[in-house]
């Protein structure tokens, strides 16, 4: 470091001082533990020396910024995006978050920092929430069973596709789609069926029907993305008699009012629930969702929190059929789906707790009536409307759309281009509230008035000022026999919390159940839960980001399209790769977009048969999950007793499979945390055979400043900026897992029909031309300024020493735990990368304590589980982050210490097996405080182990932060095999 | 319950007891055992054609998917509709109620005695 770069790293405005939690002279007390003298010695001797970046290896990174400037230049980002009123429509929808709701939630670290709710104990609240989501959906869609959100619309309705392949006796390839489906969601289906052997044959459903032959399954999108809304039973009715599936793409808002897909027959409900209260946000984070009807409940991907019981028998949440996924299921596995969008889940859901059934309904009618007034207004001027049923878009007939669409925006609105002579006026919750004069937006100011029919609705109180004085209820503009008359939402949870008061108090209520990282260290390995600072959180509800469309012109779009072209740059010099495409909404799904652009290369080079993919047998089950789905065969290539992938066994399947090779996966540092010293061969191998190499970047957060994967071999890569970039994981989404490749790879990293191109002279996103992934052009722009700010303000140095600090904390961890528990693996001279895997089989061996009891005791002592048994059973894996200060990393470490001491006496028999803190870990104040306490040991060392454990100032610190669990230890297997997935009646708590 | 010295046994962790042409068969204590709580049981069709080592069905544990490899080669007669209803029961007593299907024989491929199957787990 030279003077001027340690003088500006130790400024007191520096940013990385705020980042990373370690100082210089705890480090130095760190180093002394590892046994190492610098952090520049521990990455030279950890890091393979084929593949360290040299010290003085140029980089385009601008010098970091301050908290302060950072702020400023997003600002001036902000300011060259222009917010108008929005009636684009296409399944994105102007909305009014609830401020409660905005500030409790979306800007509270106690939502927003938490994890994917693994250990349920310590996530009550958050899978009430998901539960609320998942009611609230199926209720609305009248079906059974409803999972906890999907990553976007269109990537559900491919789900919904694959769903009914795997469910549907018939024995075709054959999947029919209305022709009315929301444009985006076409392009995403066309290239995924494609990957997967898919025929898909469009149909005008509403028009003609189903069309003859054979089909596994239906798409129809209601009401249309034409706004029609028409009755789909008699389509829906025809694809079950010939043995396929109905999927149905609704509108949540639309589901008040509408006959949900459920009373018209369908088996799968799909779609987004973006317009209950979150903002658009140029296409995302939103929430998507799934639901089907009973009997298709083990058929779900993703995430489906159920319910069950804890060790006293009171009703506890969880997260049900796990061993469906992909981490357990592998190649086998029926969807890549990992993540969910949990905050914007949560966030949709509570705007229902809100509003209610009534409220909602309520918002419905506006809206509607809305849309009937303009069809009004605008057919009394002359004006072809299009269709006469519709929920809240209309289609009309104009001289010269592209002229209109300019007026319009001129007007502040954005409108949407059919085609030469059809514009599209989509209403929405902030619409409805006036303010939109249809007539003069599309210039029919000064056309005769015309005698049309009086519609048979009233104005409540007619003074000509417009549709928010429409009598709500009064309207239908749909097909009568379509009128709801089903209830929804009946549970007391949605018709309890209408008051700000009450609803501050519910989200306070939850949250308080939940630990998160405002709580203390998460050290999930893998998972990477470092700080998501205040600074990079702060644009994201700034409206000049949060309330543009996806598909709004690009000149009202700039300054988003110059950030994420900034930020594209960026990561393609931080890992060596020349494009990044920022679109996939989550790592699995930069995983498909990475593999389908080396099956797209591989095609285009007239190699077909190059299908295969070697994936080491220690990676991720994601991998091959998605590999399966980008329409390649998996081969496993075996590990050695290192951890490492074999490469005798790596050269003997190249070599078996030499012309079919199409890629290799590999994580790098691998998913055992651990820098393999051998990858360079690896690489090199796979590229001798004609092979690409794939490189799994979820422990990029280990390399940055040190290695890149572009030069080591690298040909493409996804990322994920919800661990190494600081995106907050959001209690278990939003994600973003942009994917980077080589230039021969770039044609084929994803495209999109509504990709907007920045203005001249501004280098904007990359252009591309492989099959679309997400519904939005640029995934969830939302965001994306939350890594910028963090690239920004760390700087090419900063970053460096995060990782740096990173891989120093493992170490240290590693080194103060070893002689308590094995670890398991180890790179060069001894060293871990950024994580350690601490092997508890000999412990369990010996004392019976189990790895769920450690998990478990953990929460006693204040801590967040680290992984279990991922990626080795009986195992944990800590991942400590570099921005955990050693306070807090010592107080985990006495922790662990002070458990194996416990462990030890329940082997040593002091403690029976069957009754000791370890196995009936985690203690509730109730059950401590019970009148009753039959157990071995006291009551003290159930909830305040620290008394005798900890030490110094971490023991101050954890006793003021004791966290109690809400509930006792949960029965997994009691709730896989009573499947509940909506709230349970408020009764079952009494 | 079955004596577990009459019976036979797969590498993958089935038992067969075959009395006459129609044979009961189920997974072992110790498989049972390695995939923890039993939650759900897929199994064919009664009528179905399995052949020996085909995948016929799943048993799946709150942490793990355990595939069923069919044992013998012929005709599926029965399947054990309880433990499709409580999956426990492969847990509790895999050997007796726990019996998962049976099947007409057409083919009985050699299989392991009590001897052999402990000695492949360690169990001898």
């Amino acid at each position: 470091m030279t003077d001027l770069a340690t003088r500006r790293a130790l400024a007191d405005d520096a940013f990385r001082r705020r980042h990373i939690g370690t100082t210089v002279d705890t480090q130095e007390r760190m180093l002394d533990a590892v046994g190492v003298g610098s952090t520049d010695e521990l990455m030279a001797r950890a890091v393979p020396a084929a593949i360290q970046l040299a010290d003085d290896a140029p980089s385009t990174l601008p010098p970091a910024a301050t908290e302060r400037q950072a702020i400023a230049e997003l600002r001036a980002l902000a300011a060259k995006n222009t917010v108008r009123t929005s009636m684009i429509g296409l399944g994105y929808s102007g909305t009014i978050t609830p401020a409660v709701i905005q500030r409790n939630v979306l800007e509270n670290p106690s939502w927003y920092t938490a994890y994917t709710p693994y250990q349920p104990e310590i996530s009550q609240g958050r899978l009430e929430a998901l539960l609320n989501f998942q009611t609230m959906v199926a209720d609305l869609t009248g079906l059974t069973t409803a999972n906890a959100s999907m990553l976007d619309e269109s990537t559900a309705v491919v789900e919904g596709m694959l769903l009914a392949r795997r469910a549907s006796r018939a024995r075709t390839a054959r999947f029919v789609v209305d022709a009315d489906t929301l444009p985006q969601t076409r392009a995403v289906l066309a290239g995924r069926a494609e990957a997967v052997g898919i025929e898909l044959v469009e149909a005008d459903l509403a028009g003609a029907g189903l069309p003859e032959g054979d089909l596994f399954g239906v798409l129809v999108q209601y009401p249309g993305a034409s706004g029609r809304v028409w009755d789909p039973s008699a389509v829906i009715a025809d694809a079950k008699e010939r043995g396929g599936l109905a999927v149905v793409a609704a509108d949540l808002l639309a589901m008040t009012l509408l006959t949900p897909p459920g009373e018209l027959g369908a088996d799968v409900a799909v779609g987004s629930s973006q317009r209950f209260g979150v903002p658009m946000a140029m296409g995302g984070p939103h929430a998507g969702f799934m639901a089907v009807r009973a009997g298709l409940e083990r058929q779900l991907p993703g995430r489906l929190v159920g319910v069950s019981k804890d060790a006293d028998g009171q009703p506890a949440y969880r997260l049900s059929l796990q061993a469906r996924e992909q981490h357990i299921r592998r190649e086998k596995a029926t969807s890549n789906i990992c993540t969910a969008q949990v905050l914007l889940a949560v966030m949709a859901s509570m705007y229902a707790v809100y509003h209610g059934p009534a409220g909602l309904r309520w918002i419905a009618e506006r809206v509607h009536a809305s849309a009937a007034d303009a069809a009004h207004r605008l057919r009394r001027r002359g004006a072809t409307v299009r269709h006469a049923e519709f929920f809240d878009s209309i289609e009309v007939e104009v001289a010269d759309a592209a002229a209109t669409v300019e007026q319009a925006r001129a007007q502040g609105v954005w409108v949407r281009f059919v085609d030469r002579t059809t514009v599209a006026l989509a209403f929405d919750e902030v619409t409805a509230a006036g303010g939109v004069d249809v007539v003069s937006l599309l210039g029919l100011g000064d056309a005769a008035l015309v005698d049309v029919e009086q519609p048979e609705w009233r104005y409540a109180h007619d003074d000509g000022s417009g549709w928010s004085a429409l009598a709500p209820g009064a309207v239908r503009s749909f097909p009568q026999q379509l009128r709801r008359t089903s209830g929804f939402l009946s549970h007391p949870v949605f018709n309890t919390f209408h008051s700000e008061t009450g609803m501050m108090r519910y989200l306070k209520y939850l949250a308080d159940l939940d630990y998160a990282l405002d709580r203390g260290m998460i050290p999930l390995g893998s998972c990477t839960m470092k700080l998501n600072a205040a600074t990079e959180m702060a644009a994201v509800t700034w409206p000049e980001f949060a309330d543009l469309h996806p598909f709004a012109p690009a000149e009202d779009v700039a300054g988003s399209l110059e950030l994420i072209g900034e930020l594209e740059g960026w990561l393609a010099d931080l890992t060596g790769y020349d494009s990044v495409s920022l679109q996939p909404n989550a790592g699995s799904q930069g995983e498909l977009a990475g593999l389908l652009a080396i099956r797209g290369y591989h095609r285009a080079n007239g190699d077909e048969d190059r299908t295969v993919c070697l994936i080491p047998s220690s990676a991720h089950g994601t991998n091959a999950a998605s590999a399966v789905l980008a329409g390649l065969k998996v081969v496993v290539v075996a590990c050695d007793e290192l951890g490492n992938v074999d490469l005798a066994d790596l050269r003997a399947k190249v070599a078996a499979h030499a012309d079919r090779l199409a890629a290799l996966m590999i994580t790098y540092p691998s998913t055992h945390g651990v820098y393999e010293h051998e990858v360079r061969a690896v690489t090199d191998a796979v590229h001798a055979a004609g092979g690409q190499v794939y490189i799994d970047g979820a422990n990029l957060n280990a390399l940055v400043g040190r290695a890149r994967f572009g030069d080591f071999g690298g040909d493409v890569s996804h990322l994920n900026l919800h661990k190494t970039f600081c995106i907050p994981h959001g209690g278990g989404g939003p994600g973003v897992g942009p994917v980077a490749a080589k230039a021969h790879l770039a044609p084929h990293l994803p495209s999109h029909p509504f990709a907007q191109e920045a203005p001249a002279g501004v280098r904007g996103p990359g252009r591309f031309g492989g099959t679309p992934v997400s519904a939005a052009p640029f995934g969830s722009p939302g965001i994306l300024p939350i890594s910028w700010a963090y690239v920004r303000m760390m700087g090419a140095d900063g970053l460096r020493d995060a990782t740096d600090a990173a891989v120093l904390a493992a170490n240290y961890v590693a080194a103060r735990l070893a002689g308590a528990y094995p670890v398991l693996y180890r790179g060069d001279d001894g060293l871990v990368a950024h994580e350690c895997i601490l092997d508890l089989r000999p412990m369990t061996e010996s004392t019976g304590v189990t790895v769920d009891d450690v998990a478990k005791r953990l929460v006693d002592y204040g801590f967040h589980a680290p992984t279990m048994s991922f990626p080795v059973p009986g195992t944990l894996m800590v991942e400590p982050t570099e921005s955990e200060d050693l306070g807090e990393i010592d107080r985990f470490v006495e922790a662990m210490l002070a458990i194996r001491g416990e462990a030890e006496r329940v082997g040593a028999g002091e403690w029976p097996a069957d009754d000791n803190p370890l196995r009936n870990a985690p203690h509730t104040a109730r059950a401590v405080t019970d009148t009753v306490w039959p157990h071995a040991y006291s009551r003290e060392v159930a909830a305040y182990p620290f008394e005798d454990a900890i030490r110094g100032e971490a023991r101050l610190r954890a006793v003021r932060g004791k966290y109690w669990p809400p509930v006792r230890r949960i029965d997994q297997a009691y709730g896989d095999r009573n499947l509940v997935c909506a709230c349970p009646p408020p009764g079952a708590f009494e | 319950m079955a004596n577990e010295q009459d019976l036979q046994y797969t590498a993958d962790h089935e038992w067969v007891d075959a009395d006459g042409d129609v044979v009961t068969v189920g997974i072992t204590g110790y498989a049972a055992a390695q995939l923890g709580d039993i939650v759900y049981v897929d199994l064919p069709k009664v009528g179905d054609e399995v052949e020996a080592g085909q995948v016929i069905g799943e048993l799946e544990s709150t942490k793990s998917v355990g595939e069923l490899f069919c044992p013998v080669s012929g005709t599926v007669t029965a399947v054990n509709a309880d433990v499709a209803a409580s999956p426990e029961v492969v847990n509790s007593d895999p050997l007796g109620a726990g019996w998962l299907l049976k099947v007409q024989v057409t083919g009985l491929p050699d299989l392991l005695d009590k001897a052999a199957y402990d000695a492949l787990t360690g169990a001898a």
